[in-house]
């Protein structure tokens, strides 16, 4: 892949990863406005989707009755199972007119004043939308993770927080969370690292314009939709071999962030050093 | 102090708010099998399933335009499929015996964490690596079968590895043993005994490798490409099912629409499907070795 | 000397399999009282229904009765009757992400206390009583499982100790700790009879002859008989209590 960048690499250097200008035509190719899409809209998948990820994953392991735990979990692991063109399609043809519809002017009205969610809505298609697939997508991974974690909480930590008058929440907030804490983050990485990475739910739903304006609710890019964007039209070395410089940036962050995640997840479920620190 | 009813009560809404993110995450599959239900499952027919797709009709109605299917592009869809899974699971199966049986704590733990990060690698990363790397040095068959399918393996491998090494793992010691007890050579336990006792599970693997590539559609936009005949050829562009709901659902036509969700809904039931059955077998894979 | 908390017909049981059978059982006020017997007898399953652990086990159910003070802790909400019967468990189990004080402190912020200098003095008082003060009251910031097998239990111990309960449960406490260990334990356990009433499960009859004023042998779920320790040692009632003291077997 280095070679494949080899003609965009040494002409643009860190002007690549911090220009805000992608015009093929003229040959320049800048890439800040897709590299802050895909960290935006991951956050703001992550923001809405770990309280989510992580209460159902309790609920599931310290509240819910037996019967219910592995039927229940098992479904929300289905999730994972739905091809992602299929929830970029759902997205588009469910999500994009609710948000164009409700979600959007009603967030327009309430916190129009504020740069955040201000500006044309992008007929539904923006940084939001994709953000809200996003969660949607990675939150079987993140709950799944957590569930291991939380079954990975040795009994005698429950029991020692009950047998001191812990109600059963008290219990999990006392023992069980913090013990499981490590395998949490780790799954939580894990999801991001989905995120961050996720091409064609992002593609159809983010409305794909070369730009950040700052605000939620307008058209953004990402890394990987640029990429599958443009690759079919990419005409010239240049253009194709900054498409796959994209390609390289991307490879490098995700590597990096699954390594972290998987050593994180390894050290809880496969044993070895005990979640300490103090 | 806070009163033990305020405790109680404090718990129970804890449990509340943390069963209501349950109800929650499954809005959206509900809403995703739903609509596929309802818009894919209007046009399903054994024409739809056989015949090739129609020209774009813009008429929204839909009333009068062409009905076509989606036949050539699930034989493409199994043909990439195929194709790939001929490429990755022997070497899944051989990278699962050798980290489980072969490797030790050292280079075998390094190799399955090298497999673990590389199950979460984006596949759009991994279609550029293999158009980079043919753009380079085979450009006459950038577009085809061939891409396509080598990408959709680079995919399918470590899921076939990881899988394959926990299922023989899962076998007990004492199997092992009484291969070696009998004077036979440790591969040829391995390949005669071991394997076949983990058979069902590595199987499995494979299948939910199978399910991940099939899916994919944004490698393929790099590799096999696409057109409307399905598998051609090992050197001609590919048309197969995940890129064309993305090429038919983000395009305007009626018809192609309906037709996506019609593609959505066999993805879906085949995805579903193969997800079910793994999970079944995999637990009865555990039961019958006693949960070890 | 006033009766403490009881066992009348109590039956315990995991699904369908019977643990523990019809136990009536009494437990004197600030005495030392020891369960022994085989393991599988049913002693750990006793002790866990005493502060209705037991029921934390899915599946896990009663019959019977125990009282308080006279009063049914079914009818009363668990956490409160654990606020009172406290337990120290087999296996230490220090909470792993929480420092020395922190762990003494937990069951005490856990019921609201915030003011420091009420939590000071009860992280004090309780390493005092567990006999573990002068070993760490240079390191009460450091890791509660950075410390030995002894030091943690009798840090689990003074975790109990802090919420002042009334009863404190010990379930094996001494089985995985070295004999020197294991004399510290025993000592502290022979002091906290002045203030509170305990309930040992122990397979070492030494140990019970020790520590317990009273000692109950258990046998395949079912009480065989309760007496005082001497006397139950030296001139038992049962055949069966007098076979497993003599080491015919057990």
């Amino acid at each position: 892949m280095f070679t494949g960048a080899s003609p965009s690499l040494p002409r643009f250097g860190l002007r690549f990863l911090f220009g805000v200008v992608w015009d093929p035509v003229h040959g320049i190719f800048g890439v800040a406005p897709e590299i802050l899409g895909t960290l935006v809209t991951s956050g703001i998948a992550l923001l809405i989707s770990v309280p989510l990820s992580i209460g159902a994953a309790i609920f599931l392991s310290e509240h819910a009755p037996a019967w219910l735990r592995d039927p229940v979990g098992y479904v929300i692991e289905l999730l994972a199972a739905v091809p992602s063109v299929v929830f970029g399609f759902w997205g588009l043809a469910v999500l994009v007119p609710l948000m164009q519809g409700s979600v959007d002017p009603w967030l327009q009205s309430a916190f129009g004043w504020s740069p955040l969610l201000g500006g044309p809505n992008g007929g539904g298609r923006n940084i939001l939308t994709a953000s809200v697939v996003l969660a949607v997508m990675v939150t079987p991974t993140i709950s799944a993770v957590t569930r291991e974690s939380l079954a990975a909480v040795p009994r005698d930590q429950r029991e020692a927080a009950l047998s001191l008058g812990a109600t059963r929440w008290e219990a999990t907030r006392l023992a069980v969370l913090r013990y499981a804490r490590t395998g949490i983050f780790g799954g939580i990485i894990l999801g991001l690292g989905r995120a961050l990475g996720e091409t064609m739910a992002v593609t159809m739903t983010i409305g794909n314009k070369n730009a950040f304006s700052g605000s939620l609710i307008s058209p953004g890019q990402t890394m990987s939709s640029l990429i599958a964007n443009e690759f079919t039209e990419a005409t010239g070395k240049l253009y194709v071999s900054a498409l796959v410089e994209i390609g390289l940036v991307l490879l490098l962050v995700t590597l990096l962030v699954n390594i972290v995640a998987r050593l994180l997840v390894w050290r809880v479920v496969r044993g070895g050093a005990v979640a300490g620190g103090a | 102090m806070a009163s033990p009813t305020v405790r109680r009560a404090f718990n129970w809404v804890a449990v509340a708010l943390t069963c209501a993110c349950v109800v929650v995450i499954l809005i959206p599959l509900a809403s995703i099998l739903y609509t596929a239900i309802v818009l894919g499952g209007s046009v399903l027919s054994l024409h739809f399933l056989t015949a090739g797709p129609p020209a774009a009709c813009t008429i929204p109605s839909g009333v009068g335009c062409p009905v076509g299917g989606i036949g050539p592009l699930i034989g493409g869809t199994l043909a990439l499929v195929g194709l790939a899974s001929a490429l990755a699971v022997p070497i899944g199966v051989l990278t699962g015996i050798f980290t489980s049986e072969y490797g030790g704590r050292g280079l075998g733990r390094a190799v399955s964490f090298f497999t673990d990060v590389m199950t979460g690698l984006p596949s759009i990363v991994i279609g550029v690596f293999v158009y980079g790397l043919f753009v380079l040095y085979y450009p006459r068959i950038v577009f085809s079968a061939i891409t396509g399918s080598i990408a959709l393996a680079i995919i399918m491998i470590p899921i076939v590895a990881r899988t394959s090494e926990e299922s023989l793992r899962a076998v007990p010691h004492s199997v092992r043993e009484a291969a070696l007890g009998l004077g036979i050579p440790k591969y040829r336990g391995i390949l005669r005994v071991v394997l076949p006792s983990a058979l069902p599970a590595v199987a499995t693997g494979a299948l939910l490798a199978v399910m991940r590539a099939g899916g994919e559609a944004a490698p393929l936009l790099l590799t096999a490409f696409g057109n409307r005949l399905g598998f051609v050829g090992l050197d001609q562009p590919v048309g197969s099912l995940p890129p064309t709901i993305y090429e038919f659902g983000t395009s305007g036509a009626s018809n192609w629409l309906a037709d996506a969700w019609g593609a959505s809904l066999i993805l879906i039931i085949l995805m579903l499907g193969i997800s079910i059955v793994a999970r079944l077998v995999l637990r009865n894979r555990f039961r019958a070795f006693g949960g070890g | 000397m006033p009766t403490k908390l009881e066992t009348v017909q109590l039956s315990a049981f995991y699904a369908k399999k019977e643990a523990i059978h019809e136990v009536s059982l009494a437990f004197p006020e600030k005495t030392v009282t020891a369960i022994i017997g085989p393991s599988g007898c049913g002693k750990s399953t006793l002790i866990r229904c005493l502060n209705r652990m037991h029921e934390v086990t899915p599946k896990a159910t009663t019959t019977g009765e125990i009282r308080l003070d006279g009063e049914e802790i079914h009818a009363l909400d668990p956490v409160s009757v654990r606020r009172r019967i406290g337990m120290v468990f087999q296996k230490a189990n220090p909470f792993p992400t929480m420092s020395v004080y922190q762990n003494v402190s937990a069951g005490l912020r856990l019921n609201g206390v915030r003011h420091r200098k009420e939590l000071d003095a009860a992280v004090v008082r309780s390493l005092k009583q567990a006999a573990l003060w002068d070993e760490v009251k240079d390191n009460l910031d450091g890791p509660g499982i950075r410390l030995s097998g002894g030091q943690q239990q009798r840090l689990c111990i003074a975790r109990a100790l802090a919420v002042e309960p009334e009863v404190i449960l010990m379930d094996e406490p001494c089985s995985a700790l070295d004999p020197i260990a294991t004399a510290k334990i025993e000592d502290l356990i022979f002091d906290l009879r002045q203030n509170y009433t305990v309930v040992i499960v122990t397979h070492n009859m030494q140990q019970a002859a020790r520590v317990a004023e009273f000692t109950a042998f258990m046998y395949l779920g079912k009480l065989i008989e309760i007496d005082r320790t001497q006397k139950l040692f030296e001139n038992p009632a049962e055949k069966l209590t007098e076979g497993y003291i003599t080491g015919r077997f057990g």
